[in-house]
């Protein structure tokens, strides 16, 4: 079984971003950039997979700047066999490549390589779209298995065990599918050096998402980006009466 | 302008997070139509056609619907698009919608927006990126708009003097999609439901056990408030997963919101820091979560929350 894994680079999730000041943006330069942490479970999966014996290879592919051959280099060393970097000078988190751009480049290296199962991140912690998985699934016409917290794999199916506001749910999709992945579905483990030295000699093939047959013209015009309405942190009381004596006459909520 | 408004519900009654969405449909100035979409769902098509400001209700009742997967739902959406040709479609943000909406987007090659919290104009919207730390303003150039509404930012819609006609609409597409529902494992609570609630009580970490967290439920009993979690405690199993509340949990904004043991992580402050009044019960007085919270408490939450429960 091939399993492709779609990867995106991102500011780094412990990284407090900064607003540009003329607001067109969120500011890149000099600022940490990893693995989507929802990616990194992805791959994870994928390896444990293959550790297994339900996997043979594993594809991870990214659509980004030429810098983004560093999160595949991480992908590989975790334990990921190729790389394919789609490269594009297009913003990727904000105001260029959307979702449903990623999708439509995906399904087309889908039906040239051929998996039978799609892992990917059920959310990119910039854009917080929590769209693309779903979008490549009704592009292929394959099931789909989203917010994922268990995957078990067994015979041409993928149960797969759902976060859903209401509890748990769990699915049988006939594969190939694609299934996103949530928080508690596994701790992905960190790189060892040897890996990582391993890492640099798998292939990586470089394409340009120009060559794809897709109009490279957001959707969505990005207008600005606006700091949060401020919250102003308020008082320290010093024990539970005063607490108490703020809550029932300030401010009236018990 | 048409609007459609995609209902959550479970068959039996409507999510009320879709009474939010309603009130967001109506900043289209257009007319509302509302579909409910499931098996042997005719009770919530008559529960939504009082609904005020609603003109039509489309339900489609079909066994293939019951589960609400997101393969035959989306196909189901498709087939009303291709009859009415809406000008927006709407979801709540849950994960319901989550699931479902992108799937719709793409049969339709729209460009989904998410988590819309504030309508400026038919085309303009704002949303929260980056877990919140901004907001962004985008204009959508597709002919069709296709969103999901973060509950929160909108009022609920009025239960009351809606008269909407019932249209019943037989699914017609045949397909097997792949996917098949096993089971649903609902957390049972008789707590107030965590998104709509407007009183929540929160435990980080720092609870220490399954056990410790049962503190955590007599101040909620005490308050009716429902419960909340930060991943931290998730993930060590005090709570399931339902719980939890941030950027990747649920978006909540009561009135009052008691954080106990939670130090106060951008992706944890994202799914709270819109709450009327926050509490925050920390040991260290450094915890970022003090720096949003109108009332803080630095001490022990072992001594605190026990003296706490028993003043109220
Ligand atoms: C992609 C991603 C998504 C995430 N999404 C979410 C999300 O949706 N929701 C979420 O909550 N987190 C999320 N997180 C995790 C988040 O970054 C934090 O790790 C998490 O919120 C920490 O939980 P905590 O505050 O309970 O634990 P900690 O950060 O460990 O804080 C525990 C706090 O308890 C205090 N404390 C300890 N003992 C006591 C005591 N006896 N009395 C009083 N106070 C005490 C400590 O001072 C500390 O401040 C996400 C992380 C990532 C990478
Ligand atoms: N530029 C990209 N290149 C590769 N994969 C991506 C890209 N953008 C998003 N994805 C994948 O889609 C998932 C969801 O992203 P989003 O829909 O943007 O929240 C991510 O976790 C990735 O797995």
């Amino acid at each position: 079984m091939k399993i492709l894994v779609p990867v995106k680079r991102v500011v780094d999730y412990n990284v407090k971003i900064r607003i540009k000041s003329d607001q067109s943006g969120v500011e890149d330069s000099n600022v940490k950039m990893s693995l989507n942490p929802f990616d990194e479970i992805a791959i994870e999966e994928a390896v444990r997979l293959k550790e297994a014996g339900k996997a043979s290879e594993i594809i991870v592919v990214t659509i980004g700047p030429e810098k983004a051959q560093d999160i595949l280099r991480t992908a590989m060393a975790m334990g990921a066999d190729r790389g394919v970097l789609v490269s594009t000078d297009l913003k990727i988190d904000l105001g260029g490549i959307e979702p449903l751009m990623v999708a439509k480049c995906l399904k087309a290296l889908i039906e040239n390589e051929k998996p039978d199962m799609v892992i990917m991140g059920k959310q990119a912690i910039d854009d917080d779209s929590n769209q693309t998985g779903q979008m490549l699934s009704a592009l292929l016409g394959w099931p789909q298995a989203t917010f994922a917290s268990n995957i078990e794999i067994d015979n041409g199916q993928a149960n797969v065990t759902r976060e859903v506001d209401g509890g748990l749910e769990t699915l049988k999709v006939a594969l190939p599918a694609v299934v996103t992945t949530d928080l508690r579905l596994n701790e992905p483990r960190y790189a060892s050096l040897p890996n990582i030295m391993k890492a640099k000699k798998k292939p990586l093939d470089n394409k340009q998402l120009s060559d794809f047959n897709i109009k490279l013209t957001p959707r969505l015009k990005l207008v600005s980006v606006e700091e949060p309405p401020k919250r102003e942190g308020g008082e320290i009381v010093s024990n539970v009466d005063e607490l108490l004596d703020k809550l029932k006459n300030e401010a009236k909520v018990i | 302008m048409n609007v459609l408004v995609i209902a959550e519900h479970d068959n039996k009654a409507l999510k009320p997070a879709t009474l939010n969405v309603i009130t967001a449909a109506s900043r289209f100035s257009g007319n509302i139509d509302i579909l409910i979409a499931g098996g042997n769902c005719q009770d919530v098509a008559k529960e939504a056609s009082t609904i005020k400001g609603i003109n039509d209700v489309i339900c489609m009742s079909d066994a293939a619907l019951e589960a609400q997967l997101a393969e035959p739902l989306a196909e189901a959406v498709i087939q009303i698009q291709g009859d009415k040709n809406y000008n927006v479609i709407l979801a709540p943000a849950s994960t319901f919608g989550k699931n479902l909406l992108p799937r719709i987007s793409a049969l339709l090659d729209v460009q989904q927006i998410s988590d819309v919290i504030e309508i400026i104009s038919p085309s303009s919207f704002k949303r929260p990126v980056y877990g919140g730390q901004a907001i962004a303003t985008f204009e959508s150039n597709d002919e069709f708009k296709v969103m999901t509404v973060r509950a929160t930012a909108f009022d609920k819609a009025s239960t009351e003097g809606g008269q909407a006609t019932i249209e019943e609409i037989s699914f017609n597409s045949p397909k097997n999609f792949g996917t098949a529902f096993v089971g649903l494992e609902v957390a049972k609570t008789e707590r107030p439901e965590l998104t709509g609630a407007e009183k929540v009580v929160s435990g980080g970490r720092a609870l220490g056990s399954k056990e410790n967290f049962k503190m955590i439920e007599e101040l909620a009993d005490k308050l009716g408030a429902a419960i909340g979690a930060s991943r931290a405690a998730v993930d060590a199993g005090y709570v399931p997963n339902d719980y939890q509340v941030g950027q990747t949990g649920k978006v909540v904004a009561p009135e009052l919101y008691i954080a106990i043991g939670i130090s106060g992580a951008i992706q944890h402050l994202a799914g709270m820091k819109d709450s009327k009044t926050i509490v925050a019960i920390n040991k260290d007085e450094e915890a970022p979560i003090f720096k949003i919270a109108d009332y803080g408490l630095v001490g022990d939450l072992f001594e605190i929350l026990p003296e706490l429960t028993k003043k109220l």
